[in-house]
């Protein structure tokens, strides 16, 4: 069952990847990328949103075929990766970071997935499928039968769900996506752990992660990839962390934020938030948001923060509380009133819910207000529109594109630059901003910091929610900080103030055994 | 890692299933007492019988549309493809030296009418509605041609015992309606087939990546509903004696999606069962019968039947939130 060809031969690796390249149509997503990784490694590679990191993942698992020219070996002996079957059979798992199962299956049935047990040639032999994956999950300490449905558990168990379908396989060299991501500071340690023990089996893994904590905790080496290139490897020895965040971003940083804007006195709140909740574990959340400043909501994934931004932009319905802004209490139960009112809700995901990719950038900037532009009879003459997108490509340096340009063939940054466009266009007095860099390149980075800054400088007031904590570090005046759908408590960042990511870690992961309800903040 | 609130959360979780797997079971129940109770004449064994039999062909469909719509598919080429298999049928049997064939023949026209829709499917990617909705008219088409653009007629059907006759009472359609069910859920929940269905309804993308060939399930599934629906069209020519190319089978599509969507069935995919299914498919037979019972105009019964669908799914949805 278990991994115990793996400490025969040492000395091969378990993986070689050599002069890797893969171009999608114009874009170069990888070049020449090598990576060496030894049986019993755990191997981070890290790198920026965009960097080659899935591009090279998504290659292992066969799910997309590299360009020609480079080779890939396992165990000393050329491999070729031409399908999903091709790489489990040379005992090769990828855990994604969207994991990748069937949620209306059962836990069992996702761990055989693709390779079912059989009873003759047709059935499925349900009784060996929940026996042979019991005493897999036990050693996991996984706290769930082989039989529970997949969407009835947490995100942290199902990772566990992955890992268990890794060991199944026998693999002896798995990928992990930014494991982390979705986990409590406890489920982390528990996969921490684990990890420990495969490494200790003689299983190879590629750890793909931004967060230097583990990799300090985890990684026996590091790679580094930027803009699709390999940049340098560390040995664990040689770890550093500002060394690393250079040749990530491939440049120094400082200066990276633009944090001009002081913070007016708070006077009167231009948004306040009473009471919100959404009658299903979101809420009640009370705060005040004030003119020229920037608040951030920091938080774990799942802690509620987009559905507590999606509640104030009445983009969900509220269950009770209030949400006013410049004294009048909101009709929050539409954005369009919410828009009228000067408060503007950018999208976390862009492209699932934001834009119009087959529409045009000057169509994108300027749907908001449409009604308010058209003449008698809501005739709009195209030039209106066409005008509108020209001026927010001159102001927000939108590059490569005209008025007319399909918005899908934008890269990430542009495309958040239109979108930022669109809100702008309806003047706010408040801008909610969920994860506004997310997917978008550095240079784009930087220029939307500057843009939050020269915005609050004019008195908006700006809610950012980030995953990113040096970012939220980097822009915010103060950070509030959300678990279990509520805020857990507020860490100021000013100048001679600043907030350290610890104090937001520890709140977010909540300290000590006290968490375990939920309770008081 | 085990919290009081956490088992308090996976029994809720538990018990939403259940009443998802109970689905319209209630429903049913209510309706056949409501016209026991208005007529008087409805839970009779003769009635019943009559139930079933009107049940048969749309349950023996919305099956094979089952396995369709869990993989987040849809198959409005039924109808058609069953007047088609139907002529094929009744016509083998007047054509010299065929008769023998008549229902293989029939089976396989539904079958390769469901293995061309779902070829363009699962190798051209184009996507189901289109595909079908374009099988409904051009097989509709191919059925009147291959009738003549007439009704094709035979007094003597040799397998007319399967519409009318009984075993052990039970008349052939009851029978063969259930054997589908039966061997649907056998395939659905039993057999590796099964699982790729239903896990290529839940995540098309993560069931590519286990290594799954899912252009081979779409095959399969949309085969299988066009040899359902063959099968459906030996059951109508056999109750006949007769087929119509032009208005056999007129709108049996929307039966049977109603009858999956009854019977509990995620129209997303990868949810459901193809015994709600049966209670779909019973729910609109038993509205039907007890509707005439108690003499409700033609007309009004339309109008009740779509209501009653809407409002089924209305108090499904409420109830399972």
């Amino acid at each position: 069952m278990t991994a115990t060809a793996a400490m025969t031969q040492p000395a091969t690796p378990r993986l070689v990847m050599h002069n890797i390249s893969k171009t999608f149509g114009p874009i170069r997503a990888l070049q020449d990328v090598s990576l060496t990784v030894m049986p019993g490694e755990v191997h981070a590679l890290m790198g920026e949103n965009g960097a080659g990191k899935s591009t090279l993942m998504r290659i292992l698992a066969g799910a997309i075929h590299a360009d020609a020219d480079g080779r890939i070996e396992i165990d000393g002996r050329p491999a070729q990766i031409a399908g999903p079957r091709d790489a489990r059979d040379l005992g090769i798992a990828v855990i994604y970071q969207e994991l990748s199962q069937s949620p209306n299956l059962t836990v069992a049935e996702n761990m055989f997935l693709g390779r079912e047990r059989r009873r003759g040639p047709f059935m499925t032999d349900r009784a060996r499928q929940r026996r042979e994956c019991a005493p897999v999950l036990a050693r996991l300490g996984a706290d769930f039968g082989p039989d529970t449905l997949v969407m009835n558990l947490s995100l942290g168990q199902r990772q566990l769900v992955e890992i268990a379908r890794a060991l199944l396989q026998d693999a002896r060299l798995i990928v992990m996506d930014e494991p982390t991501t979705a986990l409590s500071e406890r489920e982390s340690e528990h996969l921490f752990t684990l990890i420990d023990g495969l490494r200790a089996e003689g299983i190879a893994i590629i750890y793909i992660s931004h967060r230097m904590e583990e990799v300090y905790r985890l990684a026996d080496s590091v790679s580094v990839l930027r803009d699709g290139r390999y940049v340098g490897g560390l040995s664990r020895a040689e770890l550093d962390a500002e060394r690393l965040v250079s040749m990530m971003v491939g440049r120094e940083i400082s200066g990276f934020y633009q944090k001009q804007h002081r913070p007016a006195p708070h006077e009167a709140a231009v948004l306040e938030v009473r009471d919100l909740t959404d009658g299903d574990g979101i809420g009640p959340v009370s705060f005040d948001l004030f003119a020229g400043e920037v608040v951030g909501i920091s938080g774990l994934v799942g802690s509620g923060r987009t559905e507590v931004a999606r509640l104030i932009y009445g983009a969900d319905p509220a269950r009770g509380g209030s949400v006013s802004l410049g004294g009048t209490e909101l009709d929050h139960r539409r954005p369009r009133s919410s828009l009228d009112a000067g408060l503007a809700y950018l999208t976390e995901d862009r492209k699932g819910n934001g834009l119009f990719l087959d529409m045009t950038v000057a169509e994108n900037t300027a749907i908001s207000v449409l009604h308010r532009r058209g003449g008698p009879g809501g005739v709009l003459p195209p030039a209106t529109v066409t005008d509108m997108g020209r001026a927010r490509i001159a102001e927000l340096d939108v590059r490569g594109a005209g008025p007319a340009t399909r918005v899908g063939n934008l890269s990430g940054g542009n495309q958040q630059k239109v979108l930022l466009g669109r809100l702008l266009e309806t003047a706010p007095q408040v801008l909610i901003l969920d994860e506004p860099t997310r997917g978008v390149d550095i240079g784009a980075k930087s220029e939307i910091y500057s843009l939050i800054d020269r915005l609050t400088a004019s008195g908006m007031a700006v809610l950012m929610i980030s995953s990113e904590l040096t970012e939220l570090l980097g822009t915010a005046d103060r950070i509030l900080v959300m678990r279990d759908g509520r805020i857990a408590g507020e860490v100021p960042n000013t100048a001679t103030n600043p907030a350290t990511q610890e104090a937001i870690m520890r709140l977010s992961a909540g300290t000590g055994a006290q968490t375990k309800n939920g309770g008081q903040a | 890692m085990t919290t009081p609130a956490q088992t308090a959360a996976s029994r809720r979780e538990t018990m939403r299933t259940w009443l998802r797997l109970s689905g319209m079971l209630p429903v049913l129940v209510l309706l056949c007492i409501g016209f026991e109770l208005a007529s008087g004449r409805f839970l009779s064994v003769n009635n019943l019988s009559i139930v079933m039999q009107q049940a048969s062909i749309n349950a023996v469909l919305a099956a094979g549309m089952t396995f369709v719509i869990l993989t987040g598919g849809i198959d409005l080429s039924v109808g058609s493809i069953l007047a088609l298999a139907a002529v094929v049928a009744v016509a083998a049997t007047i054509t010299p030296g065929l008769a023998w064939a008549a229902i293989p023949l029939a089976l396989m026209a539904g079958a390769a009418c469901g293995l061309v829709n779902g070829s363009l499917i699962a190798w051209l990617g184009l996507p189901p509605f289109i595909v079908t909705l374009g099988a409904l008219t051009a097989v509709r088409g191919v059925a009147r041609l291959a009738a003549g653009d007439s009704t094709v007629f035979n007094s003597d059907l040799p397998f007319s015992v399967i519409g009318n006759g009984n075993l052990f009472g039970v008349p052939w359609l009851v029978v063969i309606a259930f054997l589908v069910i039966l061997l649907s859920w056998v395939i659905l929940r039993r057999t590796v087939l099964g699982t790729w269905i239903y896990a290529v309804g839940g995540n098309a993308e993560a069931a590519a990546l286990a290594g799954i060939k899912v252009p081979l399930v779409l095959l399969f599934v949309y085969a299988v509903s066009g040899l359902l629906a063959g099968l459906g069209g030996v059951m109508s020519a056999a109750r006949l004696y007769a087929a119509n190319g032009l208005q056999l089978g007129q709108a049996y599509e929307l039966d049977a999606i109603a009858a999956v969507i009854l019977g509990g069935t995620s129209f997303v995919g990868g949810i459901g069962s193809v015994w709600g299914t049966l209670i779909g498919a019973l729910i609109i037979a038993v509205l039907s019968n007890g509707l005439i019972l108690l003499g409700v105009s033609d007309i009004w019964q339309y109008i009740i039947k779509g209501g009653v669908i809407i409002l089924a799914v209305a108090i499904d949805k409420l109830r399972t939130r």
